[in-house]
């Protein structure tokens, strides 16, 4: 059970597949329009449960509890080499040979 | 009585909720069956040039430094005939307080809804100008919503529209986090209208006044530092609110240098398809955006958008995503300069630009943006490969958008391929005579309209106009 007053991300189902706009890609129509919104929980509730948060600015939302305290989770990703070939022979090109060695 | 939230309901009251949360009303502005007074529209907010300029510098937007590429401006020579390679300048945007040239755009409005008396401003955007709507908005005690589309339907989010998130976070913001699709409209216009907040568009005259301090500082600047003009000033264009505050901007200081608007080229995805959402590595200063809006500029969440691309463009070049990511890493390795990849797509252009340029041209690339986890070549290239984006050396010709990025073998092999302007300027005639009411035709004051939109002349758009209804015929 997560306790009211923990900050939590909830989502919700705003158009369900078969209600999307027209003249939208198949792939899209095919599946529903999702949010997420991080609050306060209003009441204790379980994960997955139905929950309502108080957002930043102090809106109600509801939706299924989905997360608790989300973290952000970016960085600098996976090493990509060519990134560090750029730079090199950029350098190569510019200043002559031996610059890198 | 509640009001009938409904997604048709909703969208049925558009007009009725932006005019509520703008406090413009556009009708007034309408001068023939197709025209509208475009300059009454700008000088609506009641903010003239100066007090926007004065704003700004109270809330720490602009005066950011204009900064020559000596080194890169060096590669660009080794690549071009004897005598040719344009000295390149960058404005360095990302030294505004939310690191972009989007806080000129939301510095006004910001002001304008806390002086009207609203208690918060409102934006949909995925991009950097979230951010600067959080910040200004922080920085004067409102409180902000910014609506982004962010994930695919896995709820898998390209890592530089989640480091936005992050950052509108940073500054105090509610964001919501929707999946892909033109409905995000919806829910925002839903926000506007529980909270009755101000809705700070990215396509307000609030917002391209702003950015025209940008296009007067770049002639000042360059004045300051060259002695005289620059010849090319290159704007990345998305939506078409960059290319028209700075070619207002330096208009205004009496500048003529050709403006010249840069996309990433995303041909072939379509940017409402969950499937494609997180195969294009660029998610703003693209394609998918800047030939819609230049083509037709009322396609946005204003009745009228203040941003009028194709009334300041000269020419408009694509380039690829390999080789922004690729100029990226050169601007980082030669100049010392690190910065975010969306925001170097113009510097693509300039470097190819400057090539066709005599050495003693002057070419200014009109924005950088902030980097860091998420924005950065780095963790943007990682995400592609583990999306099953083949990323390698060769030539950017061989770039196919969702399949591939192209890194140049050699910075000589950088381009910036031309986009018919002829074809986008029909283009908008044809988008505008498809308003026009049943029965009506245009007038005298509608051609006028139309020649000023499409900077050309009369006789092009009667032209135009009469092969669109012949072929129709």
């Amino acid at each position: 059970m997560i306790k009211k007053g923990t900050w939590v991300s909830v989502r919700s189902t705003i158009l369900k597949a078969g209600e999307r706009a027209a003249n939208i890609p198949a792939d899209t129509a095919a599946v529903p329009l999702d949010m997420w919104v991080k609050g306060y929980l209003e009441a204790d509730c379980a994960m997955g449960g139905q929950a309502t948060v108080r957002t930043a600015t102090g809106r109600l939302e509801a939706g299924i509890l989905e997360e608790v305290e989300p973290s952000t989770t970016v960085d600098y990703g996976n090493f990509v080499p060519e990134v560090l070939k750029i730079g090199r022979d950029a350098r190569k090109i510019l200043f002559g040979g031996g610059c890198c060695e | 009585m509640s009001k009938d939230m409904s997604f048709a309901a909703v969208m049925a009251r558009k007009n009725e909720i932006l005019m509520g949360s703008l406090g413009i009303d556009f009708s007034k502005f309408e001068t023939g069956k197709l025209a509208f007074d475009y300059e009454g529209v700008m000088a609506s907010t009641g903010y003239p040039y100066e007090e926007v300029r004065r704003i700004q510098l109270s809330q720490g937007v602009g005066q950011t430094p204009m900064l020559e590429l000596p080194n890169i401006t060096a590669l660009a020579r080794k690549c071009a005939k004897p005598g040719f390679g344009a000295r390149i300048f960058i404005k360095d945007e990302a030294a505004n307080p939310s690191g972009s040239f989007k806080d000129r755009r939301a510095a006004t409005a910001v002001y304008a809804a806390k002086k009207l008396g609203f208690k918060g401003v409102a934006a949909a955007t995925s991009g950097n100008y979230g951010a600067a709507v959080a910040s200004q908005a922080a920085k004067l005690g409102l409180q902000s919503i910014i609506v982004q589309e962010c994930f695919d339907s896995r709820k898998m989010g390209q890592p530089e529209i989640l480091e936005k998130t992050r950052k509108c976070e940073a500054f105090g913001a509610e964001v919501i986090q929707m999946t892909v699709g033109p409905e995000l409209f919806y829910k925002f216009l839903s926000i506007l209208e529980e909270t009755g907040y101000f809705s700070a568009s990215l396509y307000s005259p609030f917002g391209i006044a702003g950015v025209e301090t940008l296009g007067a500082e770049i002639a000042q600047q360059i004045r300051q530092l060259c002695g005289k003009d620059p010849d090319v000033v290159m704007t990345t264009h998305a939506g078409g609110g960059n290319v028209t505050g700075t070619a207002r901007g330096l208009l205004r200081e009496n500048c003529n240098a050709q403006i010249v608007a840069a996309s990433v080229n995303l041909k072939g995805l379509h940017m409402a398809s969950d499937g494609h959402f997180n195969r294009k590595s660029f998610t703003t200063g693209h394609t998918g955006f800047g030939i819609p809006f230049a083509s037709w500029p009322d396609r946005s969440d204003m009745p009228r958008s203040a941003a009028r691309p194709l009334r300041y463009i000269d020419r408009y070049v694509l380039v690829n995503q390999g080789e922004v990511f690729y100029m990226t890493e050169l601007l980082a390795n030669l100049e010392g300069l690190e910065r975010g990849p969306a925001g170097n797509t113009s510097l693509v252009a300039a470097f190819a630009l400057a090539q066709e340029m005599p050495e003693d041209n002057i070419i200014v690339v009109q924005e950088t943006e902030y980097t860091g986890a998420g924005k950065h070549i780095q963790p943007q290239l990682s995400f592609a490969r583990q999306n099953g984006i083949d990323i390698r050396f060769g030539d950017p010709t061989e770039e196919i958008c969702g399949e591939n990025i192209i890194l140049p073998e050699h910075p000589g092999l950088i381009a910036a391929r031309d986009v018919d302007m002829g074809y986008l300027r029909k283009s908008l005639v044809r988008n505008a005579l498809a308003q026009l009411p049943a029965g009506e035709d245009v007038t005298d004051v509608d051609i006028d309209f139309l020649v000023a939109e499409t900077k050309s002349s009369a006789d092009f758009v009667k032209t135009a106009i009469a092969d669109l209804r012949n072929n129709a015929g």
